[in-house]
């Protein structure tokens, strides 16, 4: 990174909405299903078609605003953006150009050291995405229009990072609050969450900005950190050698590494912008904006705050369970049902998370549920089992959804509390191993595990291991 | 009384009654397009089997005793109005071979009704003109002289009426395109307030200005047609969910006691001698029916025809973008890419008159000149609006010509489009205010006939054709048929 120039980012993201129909009209907005079977005259732009606002669509908008500390506007306009392409039916976007929904937020990012760092957002609107075009050999090009219409979120941020990995911690933040606020699936190879960077440079203490480059259309976030790096790069390369940036659109192509030049200022669109007079001014009262605040679900931050104070958790386990919706609340559920807080969070950040993540799984699908753990963690604090044998009767579970009791009756992995079968078992173990005994009993103390370990290795891990511990403390005393 | 004479009412009594049949009914009005449709060019596509089978199926409920106001009535709509499997062509070389999936909801209503579709009607291309001229067809001829233009854009559904080709039209009205064709054609012709007849499926030419409405032979035939029309549409965002009464109802209650204002800024020079004299007998005859005649005043008119031609070729600008090759109408193929397609799929597909409205509100849309032409005529428009709304504090309704002059000649205005657009200069505000009106036939410019308007408050459709009826009770204006024989 150039330190004789300050870095200026500002960010807009594209969040794409789940809702189940499009924004102006009925139809699916389900993806991948064959090329224009989600259409009707409105998304296709026939002729005579006319656009009506899906609702749950300013829901979304309001709750993303309300999440992100942004003014909700009493009266918003649509307005139409102009231009021809083939993937876009009517000849113009339905967007919100002046008057958005909703405006002047933000969004603390974390810094090193626990600091935190203040980036604003400029504002949020409503619009409609465009189709896809299929670029296919001899055939021609093809139009699929399913996108058509799919309503997104345009998230602009105001020019307040300074390097990548600000801009990645902003992006990150944004992506966990649309996911969380369940307004956005959060998927970026699906293109559910797309960032254009605008990015410039400036001498350190100047104060207006330099000419800035857009890059379009990324789609990871270490596709956005690189890109942004080069183009950081880039532009301090042509200052360095006394040239100047010019304002332009730049495409990243993620498999050189390389961004190249779209198109210039001069070529730049005017998109002669005006008031979409097909669709009237949307209202928004307060009584709608105090509903949608009320059912706000709590933000992963304050939660992460609640985790620490109300279960004495350590930060690093409350940061981990807050940081997916859906893990929080199977980790609350658990909790409900088994109040050893640390015990749940070890094993949701344990067992669950790592089974998750082999088997290509989501939360949403845990095959075990809290109510299945809650009855598996019962029964090792009642020493039915042990631990280890525990984590036996989790796997089970997982692949065959019955519960811990009956897992543990069908496989006879009941812990062993007889105390005459445990020392039958230690008195094989201490005959087998009379020289590491005679070193315990000289006060080789850590000797102790090993004849732990022997013991439930015979047992096949069903000895109780408390009781194990116990015999052998008696066999040194005798 | 032949059937060709009757209004709506009595030819569904006669229905009713058995005296005739919508089969019959329907065969004459084919018959009659047959017979006159060469001369007068109304028709840009006629549904002889289709309207034949609707008016059996028609005749099947009147016998079985179902069916409302409008089954079995023949009826035709302009070519702007999508009809599911019927072309809609909407005037254009670029849609010539466009067929739509799905109903105009206003049309879709009357179907509903049983109407029956005899066809579609010819028109300016995209509703701009205000002759018929600038249909890709051959215009349509004036029924009453040949050698006039029948007015425009809804040309074609003014003339199949005084042609007698059918007992009701739909057309749309932006800046006059119902009411100054009704005029020329000696017809009634409503345009409703903005949000009253959903615009849903009516192919949009500028849409904070269309509006659905009738055309018909009388005023009660006008109200019946409004009725089965209006409505909150709520797949039309800007039709408005206000109670549609019963047109029917009170249509025959008289004058007595209104106040009709008189706006002076419409009693201009150069307004022709016999349509001013036409427009102040009528005043007359208001006065003896015992309405009180109130001079008003709507400062802004001077700016409306300026105003209406920023706001109204903005959005065509914009709602014309569609056609641009890609999904439907006629593509054409050439070397060159996407840029090279669209070029020359839109300069071969659209008329003179729709590329210069294109080029006029690409214009006042465009960055450095937007403040300057479209947010302007916007705020002029809110003081033209105000304006009416401003009369209508004094009086019930306004009064005024529809038109400057009676139908001028074919080929008299084509190469002088300010001429062309100075022929809407009565009707235009109306539109910019978002109110109604309506024209009727109030006298007559030697063989020509010459329309009155009379302009309501907002949603106050009912007390316009109150007024119309009551004047047409007391005269014979709408008896006169065009002598096309």
């Amino acid at each position: 990174m150039h330190s004789r120039y300050e870095v200026v980012i500002g960010l807009e993201v594209h969040v794409q909405l789940t809702t189940k129909t499009k924004i102006f009209c009925g139809c699916s907005t389900a993806f991948g299903s064959h090329p224009n079977s989600q259409t009707c005259p409105v998304c296709l732009g026939l002729p005579g078609a006319l656009p009506v606002l899906n609702q749950q669509v300013v829901e979304y908008a309001i709750r993303a605003g309300l999440a992100t500390n942004c003014q909700i506007a009493p009266r918003s306009i649509f307005a139409r953006k102009n231009y021809f392409y083939p993937d876009l039916p009517k000849g113009y976007q339905i967007s919100q150009f002046e008057l958005p929904i909703t405006e002047h937020g933000w969004l603390d990012i974390d810094k090193e050291a626990g600091e935190k760092k203040r980036i604003g957002i400029t504002r949020i609107h409503m619009e409609e995405d465009a189709g896809k075009l299929l670029h296919g050999g001899n055939s021609g090009s093809r139009v699929d229009l399913n996108r058509a219409c799919t309503p997104l979120l345009e998230v602009v941020s105001e020019p307040d990072m300074r390097s990548a990995d600000e801009a990645i911690e902003y992006l990150k933040q944004l992506h966990q609050i649309v996911v969380y606020l369940g307004i956005c699936d959060g998927n970026l190879e699906e293109g559910s969450f797309r960032c254009d960077a605008n990015v410039s440079l400036r001498p350190f203490g100047q104060v207006e900005l330099g000419t800035r480059a857009e890059l379009k259309n990324i789609n990871s976030f270490r596709f956005i950190k690189q890109a942004i790096e080069y183009e950081v790069e880039r532009q301090a390369e042509l200052l360095d050698d006394g040239g100047k940036v010019v304002q332009e659109t730049r495409l990243f192509d993620a498999d050189t590494g390389v961004s190249r030049s779209m198109r210039g200022k001069e070529e730049a669109h005017d998109y002669r912008y005006f008031p979409d007079p097909d669709l009237v001014p949307l209202v928004v009262d307060e009584a709608w904006i105090s509903r949608v605040r009320a059912e706000l679900p709590e933000m992963p931050l304050v939660k992460r705050q609640r985790y620490v104070e109300q279960f004495e958790l350590p930060d690093y386990d409350a940061g981990v369970l807050s940081a997916e919706r859906g893990v929080a609340e199977y980790f609350e559920a658990l909790v409900d049902l088994h109040a050893q807080p640390k015990i749940c969070s070890n094993w949701v950040m344990g067992e669950v998370m790592r089974a998750l993540k082999e088997n290509g799984s989501t939360i949403i699908d845990c095959p075990v549920s809290p109510e299945l753990l809650a009855g598996l963690l019962k029964r090792i604090d009642d020493n039915t089992i042990s631990n280890k044998i525990a984590k036996t009767v989790f796997e089970e579970i997982w692949q065959t959804g019955k519960s811990a009791d009956q897992v543990i009756e069908e496989k006879g992995l009941k812990q062993v509390s007889d105390s005459g079968a445990i020392e039958a078992i230690l008195n094989e173990v201490i005959a087998a191993n009379m020289g590491q005994f005679e070193e315990l009993k000289a006060g080789k103390d850590k000797l102790t595990g090993f004849f732990v370990g022997q013991v439930m290795k015979l047992s096949k891990g069903k000895a109780n291991p408390g009781m194990v511990n116990q015999l052998i403390q008696k066999k040194l005393s005798e | 009384m032949s059937f060709s004479q009757m209004s709506i009412r009595q030819l569904q009594q006669s229905l009713r009654d058995g005296k005739t049949s919508s089969v019959e009914l329907t065969r004459a009005c084919l018959e009659r397009i047959a017979a006159t449709d060469a001369r007068v060019n109304a028709f840009v596509t006629v549904c002889d089997e289709s309207a034949l089978a609707a008016a059996a199926e028609a005749d099947r409920k009147l016998a079985a005793g179902e069916g409302g106001p409008l089954t079995g009535i023949p009826i035709a709509v302009k070519d702007i109005f999508n009809t599911a499997g019927v072309r809609t062509s909407c005037g254009s070389r670029i849609l010539e071979n466009y067929t739509a999936p799905y109903d105009a909801t206003a049309f879709a209503k009357l179907q509903q009704q049983g109407a029956i579709l005899l066809g579609k009607l010819n028109m300016d291309e995209f509703a701009m003109g205000s002759s018929n001229e600038n249909s890709a067809n051959d215009p349509v001829h004036n029924p009453w002289d040949l050698e006039r233009v029948p007015g425009g854009s809804s040309g074609g559904s003014a003339a199949a009426l005084a042609a007698g080709q059918a007992y009701a039209t739909l057309g749309t009205d932006t800046g006059g395109s119902i009411r100054q064709p009704a005029s020329f054609c000696g017809v009634v012709g409503v345009k409703p307030t903005y949000g009253r007849v959903s615009r849903y499926g009516v192919i949009a030419y500028a849409s904070s200005l269309d509006q659905v409405g009738p055309l018909a032979h009388n005023v009660e035939d006008a109200a019946l047609m409004l009725g089965a029309i209006a409505g909150y549409d709520p797949a039309d965002s800007t039709s408005v969910d206000c109670p549609v009464p019963d047109y029917l109802t009170g249509l025959n209650a008289g004058v007595k006691g209104m106040k009709i204002g008189l706006p002076r800024e419409y009693f201009i020079e150069g307004l022709d001698p016999a349509v001013k004299q036409a427009v102040e007998a009528a005043i007359e005859v208001y006065r003896g029916l015992g309405a009180e005649i109130v001079d008003v005043s709507l400062p802004h008119t001077d700016y409306a025809v300026a105003c209406y031609y920023l706001i109204a070729t903005a959005e065509a600008s914009s709602n014309l973008a569609r056609y641009d090759g890609v999904r439907y109408g006629v593509r054409q193929r050439v070397e060159g890419g996407l840029t090279g397609m669209y070029e020359k799929t839109r300069a071969a597909g659209f008329g003179d008159e729709v590329k210069r409205r294109i080029m006029l509100g690409t214009y006042a849309l465009s960055s450095g000149y937007y403040d300057a032409y479209y947010l302007k005529a916007q705020k002029v428009r809110t003081l033209i609006r105000e304006d009416f709304l401003k009369a209508f504090e004094q009086v019930d309704l306004l009064l005024t010509p529809v038109a400057p002059t009676a139908a001028f000649k074919l080929g008299e205005k084509t190469d002088d489009p300010l001429q062309m657009y100075l022929s809407d200069i009565f009707t235009i505000p109306v539109n910019l205010a978002g109110t109604c009106a309506l024209s009727l036939p109030c006298g007559m410019d030697g063989q020509l006939p010459v329309g009155l308007q009379l302009i309501g408050q907002p949603f106050d459709e009912a007390r316009i054709l109150q007024a119309a009826q009551a004047y047409e009770a007391e005269t014979d204006w709408h008896k006169q048929r065009a002598p096309l024989d």
